[in-house]
């Protein structure tokens, strides 16, 4: 009774408010199944208008006809990547996600991983070069005479401070 | 001196690619249909309702197809560039006349009865042109956008120039600017001129 009572108020709520809503709201398929596959697939593609959206969340106009033809293969029993080799042929990689790995997209997906490999390698090689550097070095025979004639004879050119 | 010469060569690498990138327009996306033959058609037309057009029409010439709608601002820039060049006569222009009605945010489709849309869109497009100038052999009608997806249109205008055995050879993203005209598709207009059918 309660509920009865909760879904009564909520659809009167909703049907004052529907009148602005109705023509916003894109027709729901009759079949959940479709529009489960729908979701999946079109998530994984993105919208022309709002290049930042997927498909799926995109409220453009392009995306909503996009869609409805995707639930049209769907129903025509098409699978997910013959859908997407649909939308390819039509706009390009772009529309992908996930960008398939060809010769032109090389960069995209190796790039990263270039970069890194080869930033390792110059710190590998710039602290090498670095602790290489920081070694003492030996002294020269010229080098080791003056400093035991200066260590022999502090006072000459080099007066400790406190003498006094 | 030496150990400075690598960061700023790096750094000026980045600026290269930096700049590039700027320069480019992100909305600008290279359709896949550059070199592959046009999708076919058959919609009616603009001036006769229940005549036909398709791309098969065109066979043996080069040829543009605008597309365009009465909504589209971009169309209205780039339409009096049109309207001189086909006074030129140097090209056909079939124009692709795209949700004139169904891509029009002010419109509420629940509102036009159905069966009375192509009047609606014939007269929307036809005022349309009357006012602006007409530079179209013909337009088509593409009401529900479905042409428009085989063609992977996302953004009006589009046009794309096609060639004697029906093949995409160039495909211009947005209003066709005087440049793009001359430096593009002229130049490669004759170039197709050239070639056998």
């Amino acid at each position: 009774m309660k509920r009865a009572l909760a879904c009564l108020l909520t659809s009167a709520i909703l049907g004052a408010a529907g009148a602005s809503l109705a023509a916003d709201a894109t027709p729901m398929a009759e079949d959940p199944a479709v529009e489960a596959r729908l979701v999946v697939i079109s998530e994984e593609l993105r919208c022309l208008v709002c290049q930042n959206e997927s498909l799926a969340a995109s409220r453009a106009e392009l995306a909503e006809d996009l869609r409805r033809e995707v639930r049209k293969l769907i129903r025509d029993g098409k699978s997910d990547p013959e859908i997407r080799d649909y939308l390819v042929a039509r706009y390009g990689d772009f529309v992908l996600y996930r960008p398939p790995v060809k010769p032109t997209t090389w960069l995209l997906w190796f790039g990263p991983f270039v970069l890194l490999v080869s930033a390792l390698v110059g710190l590998i090689a710039y602290l090498r070069r670095r602790s290489a550097g920081l070694t003492p070095s030996a002294l020269t025979a010229a080098d080791k005479a003056a400093a035991e004639a200066l260590l022999a004879d502090p006072g000459a050119d080099n007066p400790p401070k406190h003498n006094a | 001196m030496k150990r400075f010469l690598i960061p700023l060569a790096v750094f000026l690498v980045l600026v290269v690619f930096l700049a590039v990138g700027l320069k480019r327009d992100p909305r600008e996306v290279p359709s896949p249909l550059v070199g592959k033959p046009a999708p076919e058609f058959r919609l009616d037309t603009l001036a006769t309702p229940g005549k036909q057009f398709s791309p098969a029409d065109m066979r043996g010439q080069v040829w543009l197809l605008n597309v365009w709608a009465s909504w589209c601002v971009s169309c209205r820039a780039e339409h009096p560039l049109l309207v001189a060049f086909a006074k030129q006569g140097g090209l056909p222009i079939v124009g692709l006349n795209y949700k004139e009605l169904r891509g029009d945010g002010e419109i509420d489709m629940k509102k036009v009865p159905a069966g009375e849309e192509p009047a609606l869109v014939r007269q929307r497009a036809g005022a349309w042109l009357a006012r602006h100038g007409d530079p179209y052999a013909l337009s088509v009608l593409d009401m529900d956008g479905r042409v428009g997806i085989d063609y992977g249109v996302y953004g009006v205008p589009e046009t794309y120039l096609i060639d004697k055995k029906g093949i995409i050879r160039f495909k211009q993203i947005g209003p066709i600017t005087p440049e793009a005209l001359e430096q593009k598709i002229l130049p490669l207009a004759r170039q197709l001129a050239g070639e056998a059918s």
